[in-house]
Order: structure tokens, then C-alpha cells, then sequence
């Protein structure tokens, strides 16, 4: 694993909020084209984190750099490279996606196929709706859309499947997937384990502001088993929600 | 691991331009606000409605209704010299006793009668009938009656001094008639309602669009969190503001124009230097407009929640609304009061619009008014930058 390029680099990162010490001392390595994970409890200091990634927030110590750049110094030339799709995040209100989309190719300078985009979220048929009558799912998916729109080498998600139906849960799985097929990094948050272990190469376990653990969720598993961990209920081959799937259907359905 | 780049590395991108970004958010900004039912009310149906109420209510000059009595007699001199004044409006086609109910209830302001055959003392004798429901109108109308009666009094007084002038020397002291009217008019441009009541209008519309429109806009956008996802892409956070007020300018000044032109052929807003006193107009409009929305920073950032916003906003826009000489002159205030007008922002802003566009004044005759606003302007960014929050 040490042979990959590391496109993000976190070193001793520190933020200090008023009194609140959110992020104490955290350092890792995303590497180019992964998935990576950052899991951990509400208030463990996940979206500080990559707030501080993402240059919307300024680290207490610590450095970070992404694609080599410095976040204290080059925060521009970072936010070029990336993506972020904030977690519940709003859209300029009254326009439509289509509009949305445009206006975020202004705010990247770059020149986009609306409709293309559109299609790769499957969203080409909503153009002209507004953001607000989306659906959980597409709202997300269409949040997701925004984040490729300069073509980023590393999107950035935050608890991006929070609060949505098994289907449209599983079909961002798909979509998170076919984005890093293309080629780009992803980092996401989120506090569903079956998630992690179905999308992350690898994931980062954090804790009151600190890493707990990081390595691939076999290897975690594997060791947790190792030092003699049984679960005291004996795992069927199927739980509920498979059920519930199988019962419903998997495919896109615009709820 | 530690391969820091410089900004000039070979993996740079295009270079980025802020002006780029800047006008894609003013472009979707306008779209939001034609799109939004409440910019578009303050900023052209209520000022219009305004307009159309003190347009149609104003521009009635004094109208005298007066009523010929059936046995008015109306082959006289006095009766052709009355019914030639302006603004008097004769009936003769109704009972003598609708005329007296209509005269009670104040729908008539006089009614006229004019003996046939001279009285016992040989002069025409004309009787006019007010009444105290519409006291100011039937003084007028007796004052214009009198009048008439006057000057023909006079001339057959001066008529009789040249046939006869010895026996006026001892009627009159130096052979003079006592005193003598002379009437001059001097040209000038009839200054209407209208001419008070639209700059009013498109001041008060400047400020409350600029006030409301953008502490609802930013508050609503650092809430919502669209300005946090605009700063994860490069644009600067002044790119993002001047982006917006931009799309608020461009969207008043259109607004702004309707009135104007409106105000132009529907009810004769006069424009003195035509094309160049309306571009004045405008500059002035997006000035104000300026002005004003530092009054909305600064709203937008001592709001803890939205529903404070309207409040705090009035405590802002009422006064002003009330005391800048909108509806009425400030003259017509207390001196006391005068002294609050004097100090208000809008005040300036109205006046100089007015000044603009009925004096025709340029850029230079209203420096002062201008340097008020500017100096207001310098006040309230300087608050708007300590007040406002961008999360």
C-alpha cells in the first residue's frame, strides 16, 4: 500500500473551536483513486476535518496538503482540483437545475453538457425542476452532480446517504462507485457501517477528535475477530434489509 | 511524501478569472429575483400603485361645481364673465331642490343665482349660495365672483372719471381710483403632483428594496448554507457581494425605468432634459440603491432569525418612509421634526431626484444632497463590515 500516491496528505491537525478542542492531533494519508472513509460518532470531529481538507476552514496547527498544495497558503489552487458536496447543503433559490448547474460552471470557469451531466446522476429528465420538489435522493444525487462539475481529482462527500431509503441509498452506493471508476478520489463520512464496508478502501475510525483506527474494513474485521471478538447472535445469510430489497426492488425510482 | 508545490507548477490550470464567477452568480441572482413574487411587488407594484392613487388624486386641480338656479338669469355680463373662468364646472340641468341637497352633502360647492332686472338701487344683483360642506371651494367660489364684479365695477367707475372728470375730483382723492390689480405671468413649468409624488416613490422603492431585498437574500443564503458551498468553489467572497449587487442594481434600475416611463405618458412626469435628466435618474437610483443595501448587510448580520429580519428592517425603512418627504414635503413638518428629516438619508436621495428631474439639475447642483448619501453610505459599510457574518 505505502508504493501509492498520497493525494491528500494530513499532518498532526489541530482545531480549537472557542473552548472546544474539535480535532486533537490527526495525521493520514488519502491515497490517488481510493475510497476513503472517515467514520466516527456525530461530534467526533468528521466534518471539521474535512472542512479544514476542503479550505473551508482553517486548521489551529497542523498542516495539510492536497495535490501537494498547502491548504494555509494555496487554498485556491485546491478548491480547483476538488468537489464538495456539504452536508445539507442548500441551492440558490427559484432556479432551475439546469440553472444550477450553469451557475456553478461560472463559479469553476469551466464549461460543461448540462444535459451530460444531468444523465450521469440520472437527473437528465428533471432539468427544468427545481431543486426544493427533489426528492431525498435526488437532491442528493444532484448535489453530487455540482461536485463533478471542474472535472475534481478528489470529491469529497459528507454523510451523503443520511436519512435516505434503502433504494436510494444503494443507487448513490452505484453512483459513488462508478465516480471513483473514472478515476477520482473519494472521501466520505458517514456513520453506516455496511456502507464503509461495501464503498471504502479504506476508512479511518475517529473519535473525540482522534484516529482509533484506519486500515481496509477486512483487515479491521479480521483483527477484531483475531483477538477473539463473537457476535452473540449467529448472522443469517440475509438480514432485513435484503428483504426488504428483494421485495421492492433495487432500481431508481424517483420517490 | 512531502512534495509541497508552488503555485506556478506545470499542473496549474487555466488561469481563473473572479469576473467570470462574479457575473455567473449576478446572472443567476436575477433570474431568482424575477422569478420571486415579493422583489417584484416592491419594486414595481407598490410604488406604481402609489403613483397611480396620488397620480389620478393629485393631478385634479381646484374643481368648482356650481349650480345655476332655475331663475338664474344668464343673459348678464356676470354670468358670461363666470362661466368663462377655468376650472368652473356649471349645472344647470337639475331641480333647484336637488341642487340644495347636493350643495348640503358637499357634492356642489355653490349654487349661482343672478336677478333678472336691476334692484331698487339700479345694479345687477347676483346672489351665491355656499355652504359649510364644502367651505374652502365655496369661498373660492365667492372670491371669484367678487372679483369679477370688482373689475367691471372699476371699469365703469374709470369709464365714468373720463366722460365726467370734474365731478369724480370730488368722489375720489386725486382724481385716482384707489387701487389697481395688474396681473403678470411669468412662464414657468407647471410643476404637478406627479412631479412630487414618482421621485417619492422611486426613492422609497430604492430603500426598501435595498433594505429588505438584501437582508432576506443574505440571510437566507448564509442559512441555507449556499453561500458556504459558493466558498468551497474560488470565488472570492467580495466577487460573491458585488456578484449580487449587481443583479439587485440591474433589477432596480429596470424597475426603476417602467416608472419613469409610466410616469412620463401616463401622467405627464416631467422630464426636463428628456433622455439625459432620466440617465441622472438612474445614476442616482443605483447610488441610493448602494447606499441602501448596507442597511441590509448590516440587517442580514444583527438578525439572530428570520423572523426578526422585517422588524429591524422597518425600524430602518419606516421612519424614512415617513419623514424623507415621500408623500409630503418636508416643509409641512414642525421644526423639530425637521431636524430628524434633515438627517435621514432618503430625504437627500428624493430630493435630489426631484431636483434632477424637474430642475434639471446635473451632477454638480446636487453635490450636497450627494455628499450626504456618501458620507451615510461610508457610515453604514463601516457597520456593515462589523455586523455582517458570512456563516
Amino acid at each position: 500500500m505505502s508504493a501509492r500516491k498520497a493525494i491528500i496528505e494530513v499532518k498532526n491537525l489541530v482545531k480549537v473551536y472557542d473552548e472546544l478542542v474539535a480535532v486533537q492531533g490527526i495525521s493520514f494519508d488519502v491515497y490517488e483513486g481510493e475510497i476513503f472513509g472517515l467514520l466516527g460518532p456525530n461530534g467526533a470531529g468528521k466534518t471539521t476535518t474535512l472542512e479544514i481538507i476542503e479550505t473551508l476552514r482553517a486548521p489551529t496547527s497542523g498542516e495539510v496538503l492536497v495535490e501537494g498544495f498547502s491548504v494555509k497558503s494555496h487554498s485556491n489552487e485546491i478548491k480547483k482540483r476538488i468537489g464538495v458536496q456539504l452536508q445539507a447543503a442548500g441551492y440558490y433559490p427559484n432556479l432551475t437545475l439546469a440553472e444550477l448547474l450553469r451557475l456553478f460552471a461560472g463559479l469553476y470557469n469551466v464549461r460543461i453538457d448540462v444535459n451530460q451531466m444531468l444523465q450521469r446522476v440520472g437527473l437528465a429528465d428533471r432539468h427544468k425542476a427545481k431543486y426544493k420538489i427533489l426528492s431525498g435522493g435526488q437532491k442528493q444525487r444532484f448535489s453530487i452532480c455540482t461536485t463533478l462539475i471542474n472535472k475534481p481529482k478528489i470529491v469529497f462527500l459528507d454523510e451523503p446517504t443520511t436519512g435516505l431509503d434503502p433504494q436510494a441509498r444503494r443507487n448513490l452506493w452505484e453512483l459513488i462507485r462508478e465516480i471513483r471508476a473514472q478515476g477520482t478520489t473519494v472521501v466520505i463520512t458517514t456513520h453506516y457501517m455496511d456502507e464503509a464496508e461495501y464503498l471504502c478502501d479504506r476508512v479511518a475510525i475517529v473519535e473525540k477528535g482522534k484516529i482509533i483506527s484506519l486500515d481496509t474494513p477486512e483487515r479491521l474485521i479480521d483483527n477484531l475477530i483475531e483477538s477473539g471478538f463473537n457476535k452473540p447472535k449467529e448472522v443469517k445469510r440475509a438480514n432485513l434489509e435484503d428483504v426488504f430489497l428483494s421485495l421492492t426492488g433495487k432500481e431508481w425510482r424517483d420517490e | 511524501m512531502n512534495n509541497q508545490r508552488t503555485a506556478n507548477s506545470d499542473k496549474s490550470l487555466p488561469k481563473y478569472s473572479q469576473w467570470t464567477a462574479m457575473l455567473a452568480i449576478s446572472k443567476a441572482s436575477l433570474r431568482s429575483i424575477t422569478r420571486s413574487p415579493s422583489a417584484v411587488i416592491f419594486i414595481l407594484v407598490f410604488p406604481l400603485v402609489f403613483i397611480v392613487v396620488f397620480g389620478f388624486v393629485g393631478s385634479n386641480k381646484i374643481k368648482l361645481e356650481v349650480g345655476i338656479n332655475s331663475a338664474c338669469d344668464t343673459s348678464g355680463f356676470v354670468y358670461r364673465a363666470f362661466s368663462e373662468v377655468q376650472n368652473i364646472h356649471l349645472i344647470g340641468d337639475k331641480s333647484d331642490q336637488e341642487m340644495m341637497d347636493q350643495l348640503k352633502k358637499g357634492r356642489m360647492d355653490a349654487i349661482l343665482l343672478i336677478h333678472s332686472g336691476k334692484s331698487e338701487t339700479g345694479k345687477e344683483s347676483v346672489e351665491i349660495i355656499t355652504s359649510k360642506a364644502s367651505r374652502e371651494k365655496g369661498a373660492f367660489a365667492i372670491s371669484v365672483l367678487s372679483n369679477i364684479i370688482d373689475k367691471k365695477n372699476l371699469e365703469y367707475y374709470s369709464h365714468l372719471q373720463k366722460r365726467y372728470p370734474e365731478s369724480f375730483n370730488t368722489v375720489l382723492i386725486d382724481g385716482e381710483i384707489p387701487a389697481e390689480l395688474k396681473e403678470t405671468k411669468v412662464e414657468g413649468r407647471e410643476y404637478k403632483m406627479i412631479d412630487f409624488i414618482l421621485p417619492g416613490q422611486l426613492g422609497f422603492s430604492i430603500l426598501s428594496a435595498g433594505v429588505f431585498g438584501t437582508a432576506f437574500v443574505f440571510f437566507s443564503l448564509r442559512q441555507t448554507m449556499v453561500l458556504k458551498r459558493f466558498f468551497a468553489t474560488p470565488i472570492k467572497r467580495t466577487y460573491i457581494v458585488l456578484g449580487e449587487a449587481l443583479s439587485r442594481v440591474v433589477f432596480q434600475l429596470a424597475g426603476a425605468l417602467v416608472i419613469i416611463i409610466l410616469g412620463k405618458y401616463v401622467f405627464g412626469f416631467t422630464l426636463v432634459n428628456g433622455f439625459f435628466t432620466l440617465i441622472n435618474l438612474l445614476l442616482l437610483s443605483a447610488l441610493g440603491l448602494i447606499v441602501f443595501m448596507g442597511f441590509g448587510f448590516v440587517v442580514s448580520g444583527l438578525a439572530p432569525n428570520e423572523s426578526v429580519i422585517p422588524p429591524i428592517a422597518n425600524i430602518v425603512t419606516l421612519p424614512q418612509f415617513l419623514l424623507s418627504g415621500t408623500f409630503f414635503p418636508i416643509d409641512a413638518f414642525p421644526d423639530w421634526l425637521q431636524v430628524i428629516s434633515k438627517i435621514l438619508p432618503l430625504t437627500y436621495l428624493n430630493d435630489a431626484l426631484r431636483k434632477v428631474a424637474f430642475e434639471g439639475a446635473g451632477m454638480m447642483d446636487i453635490s450636497h444632497e450627494l455628499s450626504i448619501i456618501l458620507i451615510w453610505g461610508i457610515v453604514v459599510y463601516a457597520a456593515a463590515i462589523k455586523f455582517f457574518r458570512w456563516e
